[in-house]
């Protein structure tokens, strides 16, 4: 008896879905897509980027079902290839149903991708592009949720001045990149009152000889790398050859296990060598337990950096898209609503921080890492203990 | 036995050591001169106060507290230049054209000694290698390096140059120019097919690492230590065996006299017996295997080596050769000190000099203007070129 109730339950629920479904069917599907590359040798990062923002989709779409929507994922694969990037923007933005896009991985990318995203007005929120041009270029559309590469030097700087250092040697690789950074640390490094003790560019890659000379001389507290591990571990290595004893600093660029191949156990002596970075190990984030256990439990694999970011760049678009929907009295949203609420957005609650865009779209806190190479072994690079976490304000 | 004792040529042996003695000396003493007297004139200057208020120590101390290391540091790699630098010039010697493909096989020799250490390395034999077995396996190495360098000169020269020898002048060189941009890529070819890796990293082992400190000082409050390092020695030592052995082979033996007189005239030289080709063959074989071995002992020194690596120190090199007199074998044991000098006093100075508006990174400018300016005044070179004469 009560086994009949039930189906007759079960095919009152089924009639009343098939009915109420066509009334609310029309535009009802909503869709996100993601950018990221799926395949080639960036795909390890590429793919969890992705997995993250499902895993999100998945766990977080709920009150958007509830409103009688569809929300659905559109992976794409730019294969850190601006033209692939760019041509895959423009499949995009011609789907009427996307409503905002996750990505992409590389700034090189994401730079000309999202010039098509902003001239159709469609919302990106970048998981992990951290070249000051993805928002100095002011778009409406363009947000993300991590740090600048303009900021690392004055996180350099802070975390020198944390260390107590009175004097700093600055040497740079003469690269956008790395001069940049050394000119923001030194700066940051002469305003918290650090002597400068020289500031020089360098192409070599070798003989860093007579470069130590006034290093030497000088014998300062810290001295700081701008630029790649290539050139960094070399000077490092000579330096502690000639009896220098103090810090080494270095930005993400130093970030390889073959700055240890190359440094090795001179890398650890005296004051030891640091590194700033814009993505700690999942593990520092307060919010990423249950992410991480989640994550492995559908993809039986420890998400990749990134992942993290990932799910909160989807855990934004799905709240902002559904502010925008209810301020358009539960019906389909315009792309320019959705923007607007990314960008209103006040106080995310993400599992990788806090996040609120500032008036170009970077986060108005996005938090850095410095990182202490703990290991001559370069087995052991993913090992290294992050020393210091800081939440820094973007540039103005 | 005796009559062997009897047959070495001693002056021979120790007239080279005299020169690089005297010429690592005498350059030293003058540079250090110059920059003693330009720290004395800009002492009083606003140059000494603002290095007075950074360090609390005047310029002149400074200059001469710094001046033995930088000194070392000078002749560590003006050897270096000297060994790739007498490639250039033998071969200029015999054949009148730049080898500019010499860079690459210096790049090539780097490349073998390392491969074969990094292979040792990975077999775990030279983690825990005694101080004696390092320096085998490190002499392995460096045999490694010449052979296959030395080998590769001569294959370049059959298949590159000998057909060229009769054709004009600019023939060879363009076709030189051509060898080192395909050897580059070779190696780059090779290393990406193989390991996958653009940097090669010599390995650490051996007390290779380990410094001997020769003295302490202090400047102002910092502890200045002057020393060298095992490896800046090993470089020297290594280096001076070879060019004294490079220079008996010229100047003491029947090979050598062949080889001095293809140089001067290569249908005469026939004419007396010689084989011409034969000795050529030679010439790049030694100049080659000097350049394999100032590889690996480049390597050994500065820890990275690219597949680009050769493109800097061969430039450096064929000036030094230049500055000395090309095909002049003991000017290019001069330029090559005496372009590794001036190349690190200018850049360990000149950043205290300008007030770090010229820091090391403008070092280069600075030697290569010494060198045009020399060139200017004595176009021959300091010790003067060696020109065969032709018919």
């Amino acid at each position: 008896m009560t086994k009949r109730l039930l189906v007759v339950s079960l095919l009152l629920i089924a009639a009343v879905i098939t009915i109420s479904g066509p009334v609310a069917a029309a535009d009802q599907t909503i869709k996100i897509a993601t950018q990221s590359p799926l395949s080639g040798d960036q795909s390890a990062v590429g793919v969890d980027i992705k997995r993250g923002a499902e895993l999100a989709l998945e766990q977080m779409s709920a009150p958007l079902v509830k409103m009688g929507f569809k929300v659905e994922l559109a992976p794409f694969d730019d294969q850190a290839n601006p033209d692939t990037g760019v041509a895959n923007a423009k499949r995009i933005v011609s789907d009427p149903a996307i409503l905002s896009v996750v990505g992409h991985y590389n700034s090189g990318v994401q730079i000309p991708s999202s010039e098509v995203y902003h001239t159709s007005g469609l919302a990106n929120v970048s998981p992990a592009n951290t070249n000051p041009k993805v928002t100095t270029r002011g778009y409406m559309e363009v947000n993300r949720i991590v740090g600048r590469d303009d900021v690392q030097g004055v996180v350099g700087a802070d975390f020198a001045a944390g260390k107590k250092v009175k004097s700093v040697f600055v040497v740079h690789d003469k690269t956008a990149y790395g001069q940049g950074i050394a000119e923001f640390f030194k700066k940051r490094a002469e305003e918290k009152g650090m002597k400068m003790l020289g500031f020089e560019g360098t192409e070599e890659k070798a003989n860093f000889d007579s470069l130590l000379s006034p290093i030497l001389a000088g014998n300062p507290d810290l001295v700081y790398f701008g630029g790649m591990y290539s050139q960094a571990a070399v000077l490092f290595k000579q330096a502690r050859e000639k009896g220098y004893m103090g810090i080494f600093l270095s930005d993400d660029g130093f970030d390889s296990s073959d700055a240890v191949k190359i440094g090795g156990q001179t890398l650890l002596d005296g004051g030891g060598t640091f590194y700033s970075t814009v993505s700690g190990p999942a593990s520092i984030y307060p919010g990423t337990a249950k992410f991480v256990a989640d994550f492995k439990a559908k993809y039986n694999a420890a998400p990749q950096p990134f992942a993290a970011q990932g799910y909160d760049c989807m855990g934004i678009c799905l709240k902002a898209i559904e502010a925008a929907v209810k301020a358009n009295g539960n019906k389909f949203p315009a792309r320019a609503a959705v923007t607007k609420a990314i960008r209103d957005m006040k106080d995310y609650e993400g599992i990788t921080g806090k996040f609120t865009f500032n008036s170009i779209g970077d986060p108005t806190i996005a938090k850095y890492f410095v990182i202490q190479v703990a290991s001559p072994s370069p087995a052991k690079w993913s090992d290294n203990p992050v020393v210091e976490t800081l939440d820094i304000a973007p540039p103005k | 036995m005796k009559r062997f004792l009897k047959s070495i040529n001693v002056p021979e042996l120790l007239r080279p050591l005299g020169q690089l003695i005297f010429f690592s000396l005498g350059s030293t003493i003058f540079l250090s001169a110059i920059a003693l007297v330009l720290a004395l004139i800009l002492d009083r200057t606003v140059v000494g106060q603002t290095l007075f208020e950074r360090l609390n120590v005047s310029l002149y101390t400074y200059t001469l507290v710094n001046l033995p290391q930088v000194a070392i540091d000078g002749l560590t790699i003006g050897f270096v230049y000297a060994a790739i630098a007498l490639g250039y010039t033998m071969v200029y010697g015999v054949l009148e054209f730049i080898n500019f493909a010499h860079s690459e096989i210096f790049a090539v020799g780097a490349f073998v000694g390392v491969e074969i250490l990094i292979a040792l390395d990975t077999f775990g034999i030279l983690a825990d290698a005694s101080i004696l077995m390092a320096y085998i396996y490190l002499i392995l190495a460096i045999l490694g390096g010449m052979l296959a360098a030395g080998g590769l000169a001569v294959a370049v020269e059959r298949v590159a140059y000998r057909p060229l020898r009769h054709a004009s002048r600019l023939v060879p060189l363009i076709s030189a120019i051509g060898v080192s941009f395909l050897l580059q890529d070779v190696i780059r070819l090779v290393e990406s097919l193989t390991t996958g890796q653009f940097n090669r990293i010599f390995p650490t082992f051996g007390n290779f690492d380990s410094r001997v400190i020769l003295a302490k000082m202090t400047m102002g409050t910092t502890p200045i230590t002057l020393g060298m390092s095992i490896k800046s020695i090993i470089v020297i030592v290594s280096a001076v065996l070879m060019l004294v052995a490079l220079n008996y082979l010229v100047n003491a033996t029947k090979i050598g006299k062949a080889i001095r007189a293809v140089a001067q005239d290569h249908p005469t030289a026939s004419l007396m017996g010689i084989d011409v080709n034969r000795i050529i063959s030679l010439t790049f074989l030694v100049g080659g295997m000097l350049g394999g071995a100032a590889g690996v002992l480049y390597a050994l020194k500065f820890t990275r080596i690219d597949p680009f690596v050769g493109f800097f120190p061969g430039l450096k090199a064929f000036t030094a050769a230049v500055l000395g007199g090309i095909g002049n074998m003991t000017g290019a044991l001069l330029g090559g000190i005496v372009l590794g000098m001036l190349e690190t006093f200018a850049g360990s100075y000149m950043g205290v000099f300008t007030m770090g508006a010229a820091g090391s990174e403008y070092k280069d400018i600075f030697a290569f203007s010494i060198l045009i300016l020399v060139l200017i005044f004595r176009p021959q070179g300091l010790m003067g070129a060696n020109v065969a004469q032709k018919a």
